[in-house]
Order: C-alpha cells, then structure tokens, then sequence
C-alpha cells in the first residue's frame, strides 16, 4: 500500500521553526541549556533544530551533542536483529544544565528511558525535555510524554512512521510518512 | 552491514570473516569513548554472568578482559588453575560443567594445549572465549593490535606489518597473521631460523633474517617476547646459543630506528624483556604505542564479549 504523507514540505518548515520558537520562549540564549540529539535518526532533527535556533538567535553558543543508546536499551537479546552502537558524541558536562533530548518520533518511550540512562553518565542535569517531532499518541509503553511535539497522530503497532530528510532523499524533499503494511489493509 | 558476528564463539581469528573483525573494531571504538567517559560503565551486561578460567599464569589478559566484564555490567568469577581441583585430577569437561552449573553464560578461557577452546566448544553449551591456547591463538590480542594500528594508519589494506622474535612459540604471531591478513595487510615475519617454523611461508608471508633489511620494508614493527619459559622445551636444545647474542642480532634499538628515513610504529604484546627484544628508549619513545594498546585491549575485549553475548539465547 502506498505510504500516506502525514506532514509535507511547508508544514515541516513550519513546524521546525514553531518547536524552535517555543524551545526560546523557554531557554533564552541557551547559555544555561545543551542540545542531544538521539542516534541514529534523532540526530538529524536535532542538527536541523540547532541550525533554525542559529537563525534565530545568532549570538548564541549551542552546546550540542550524539547520545547513543544501544548499551542501555532494555531489549538487549531479545530483538531478532541487534542494534549495532553508534557513535556517542558529548564533548561538555551537563551537570546542573537544562538538558533538551531530541528524537525524531516518539513511540513506546523506551528509547527515551534508555537515553536518559546514557544521559547521567556525563552528569546530573537541573531539568530535562524532551521535543519529537511526531508523537505516536496512545503507544506509550512507558510514562514519558514530549515537552514540544511536532504533530501528534494516531497510528497502531503494525504501522510505521518515517521521517525522511531532504539531504538524505532522492525526491530532496523533507517529509513524514505512514507505512501501512499490506495484511492490514 | 550485518550487526551480528557469524561466529557463537571466539576461538580464534581463523574462523572470523573480514566483517566480523570490523563489526569488532567499530563497537570498540564506541567502547574507547565509553572507558574514557567519567562513568566507565554500561549497563548492557547485567543478565550475564561470566566466568575467566585462567589455566596458565597471565596478569594482563585477565585483568583486561576482567575490567572489560565489569564496564559492561556484567558478573564476574575468577578462576585459576593453581589451588584448584584440576590438581586433585578433574578433567577439563568436568571442570567447565561444575562451573556451568552454577549458572554461567560466558567463559573465557586460557589453557597451555593448543585447540582445547575447540574441543571444550564442541562438548559444553557455553559461549567460549579464546584468551590463549598454548601456541595456536591469541584472537583478543590479534584484535586489539590490529585495533592499534588501525588507530595510527587507517585502513590496514596495503600496510606492510613486521613481527619480530619467537615465532615458533608465539599464539600472538599466528593469530596476528590471519588478523592482519584479512584486513588486507602484508606480513613478514624475522627472527632467527631456529624461531621461524619451517613451512610458514605457505601461509603467504614473507620470511627474513636480517632486522635491519626487515625494519626498512616494515610500517609497523611488533616485536614479540622471547618466552623464556618455552626457550629448551623442543628436546631441551636451546634455539638461540644466549640472551646477548638474540638481543645483539634482533633486538629493536634506537640505532635502528635512527637508521630509517621513515618513522615507523612499534608495538610489544608485553610483558617486556627490556634490553632483549627491545630496548628501553624505543619502548619508552614516540615510536612507541605499546601503553595505547593496553587501554585499546579492554574496548577490544569489551567489543567481542558485548557481540558474543547479543548471540546467547535467552531460556
């Protein structure tokens, strides 16, 4: 079955810079806050974001970061297929900073579990966030819930939602889809 | 890229393909980043157990592969052979199972016979580590040298690897040669013709006598020990007529390496003879990378058990 769009072009645009302006109502000139991306695909949101906040606000010196979450996930042999780790990239201790998490979908939770564990190895942080993009509502395995959402939808288990990234697509175009895969139909 | 090893368990780099040994190298570089962290630990290997069952003395391959257990979380048993019931006669199967029973998932093993980690492998159901088997293989050490140099070159396809010394007795050695030739490597080996095996050419490497010809061919030069423990067992003839005369002919000394117009790399599995295989202003020089692969040995270790252990079925 063909894939629907959930978000296209415009409204990544658009969305991308309401979470931006939401994320400086609330942090300033981020001299007090750091920015982690979540591997593998959380990354790209996140760099997407630190950009947009450099137009924003140009003065202000983003602290960013890779969080990889392999080694603390909890599905550790119990996947047909293991994670392979990636890369972890923290180069700043976030001890008693404002700590925003950044994935691109939001799904059972258990990533961000996973992330905030990796998180506290490099310190104690004052306050964390979490911003998503798409959040797959009524999916929760766990209770963690996004502070700035993109667009909230509703999906069920056997569908997919994939965020594809203009410098990453043939079609160079940023967009969100829904996989529905054909037994559902 | 596949994210699994297509071993179950680490007998020896003979069995690893190309893929694997990279899959090792990119987990221990996310592994160096995790040992460098101010927490040095992960949580990964909290559900397994692993037993290191030491049969020969060893100082650094057990406390690496025990620091590696411990950053991954998991629980650790020590056993050595010495005090224990091995002496009373127990056979190994024996031993291993007595062990297993207890509710192990992981043994990592060194023993003096060669191809014991094979034969253990075929009679227990465990995931069996290879940490040195007499004189066959030393895969962790192959991996983590590889590893180093990796780290200095780059890509190894191409590099032209020395290694220097007792080759006949060395696990180090052989394990290095199929290491470094999978990753596309020339070797040469040098030392003197009572310490080379008689056929090893037919493994594809190059032989040589003469260090000083050897050191300008060579990127890399890893230079063994002389395991003085192992020097007379053949019929009790010694293979080299003193310590003096090795050292004079194949010891790497700063005059060697003075003689090049490169700079090259040296390496030593360790422990050192100083003044005999080496000297000490090389192993304390630039040239050096001998304290690099120490730190790069626990990543290493840390990367094959977390790959091995992803493969243990749960029950």
């Amino acid at each position: 079955m063909k894939p629907t769009p959930l978000i296209d072009q415009e409204q990544f645009r658009l969305i991308i810079n309401r979470l931006c302006f939401e994320l400086v109502e609330n942090h300033d000139d981020f001299s007090n806050t750091v920015i982690l991306g979540i591997q593998p695909r959380g990354i790209y949101l996140a760099e997407r974001i630190k950009d947009t906040l450099k137009e924003i606000i140009p003065q202000a010196q983003i602290d960013y970061g890779v969080l990889d979450t392999t080694f603390f996930r909890d599905d550790f042999r119990r996947r047909e297929q293991p994670i392979a780790a990636n890369a972890t990239s923290v180069p700043f201790i976030i001890e008693n900073k404002k700590v925003i998490l950044i994935d691109d979908v939001l799904y059972t939770g258990r990533t961000i579990r996973a992330a905030m564990d990796a998180m506290l190895a490099y310190g104690r942080p004052s306050f964390v966030e979490l911003l998503t993009l798409v959040d797959r509502r009524f999916s929760r395995e766990l209770p963690i819930e996004a502070s700035y959402v993109g667009k909230a939808i509703d999906s069920i288990d056997s569908q997919r939602v994939t965020v594809e990234w203009a410098h990453l697509n043939k079609a160079k175009k940023d967009r969100v889809v829904l996989h529905t895969s054909a037994h559902n139909e | 890229m596949n994210n699994q090893l297509s071993v179950q368990h680490l007998l020896g780099i003979k069995d690893l393909t190309p893929e694997d040994i990279q899959l090792i190298f990119k987990h221990a570089d996310e592994f160096k980043d995790v040992i460098n962290r101010p927490i040095k630990k992960v949580p990964t290997l909290r559900e397994i157990t692993i037993a290191n069952m030491f049969f020969e003395n060893s100082t650094r391959t057990k406390l690496s592969f025990e620091l590696a257990e411990k950053r991954l979380s998991a629980d650790v048993v020590n056993f050595s052979a010495s005090g224990s019931s091995v002496s009373k006669g127990e056979t190994l199967i024996d031993t291993v199972n007595n062990i297993l029973a207890m509710k192990v998932d992981m043994v990592v093993m060194r023993h003096p016979n060669p191809g014991a980690h094979q034969f253990l492998s075929q009679h227990v159901n465990t995931t069996i580590i290879n940490a040195g088997d007499g004189t066959h293989e030393h895969p962790t050490q192959a991996l983590l040298d590889a590893y180093s140099m990796r780290e200095q070159l780059g890509e190894l396809q191409g590099k032209k690897v020395l290694i220097v010394g007792d080759i006949k007795h060395s696990r180090v050695a052989l394990s290095n040669i199929f290491c470094l030739q999978k990753l596309g490597a020339e070797v040469m080996v040098c030392g003197p013709s009572t310490l080379i095996p008689k056929h090893i050419a037919e493994l594809g490497v190059q032989v040589s006598h003469n260090l000083d010809e050897a050191l300008a061919w060579c990127d890399v030069a890893n230079m063994l020990r002389i395991q003085l423990e192992r020097q007379g067992s053949d019929n009790h003839v010694a293979n080299f007529p003193s310590l003096r005369e090795y050292s004079m002919r194949f010891g790497l000394s700063k005059a060697h390496l003075d003689k090049l117009d490169k700079k090259i790399i040296v390496m030593h599995p360790g422990p050192i003879n100083r003044g005999v295989e080496i000297t000490s202003d090389v192993a304390d020089s630039e040239h050096s990378i001998i304290l690099d692969q120490v730190e790069n040995g626990v990543a290493v270790r840390m990367a094959v058990i977390f790959l091995l252990a992803a493969k243990i079925k749960r029950n």
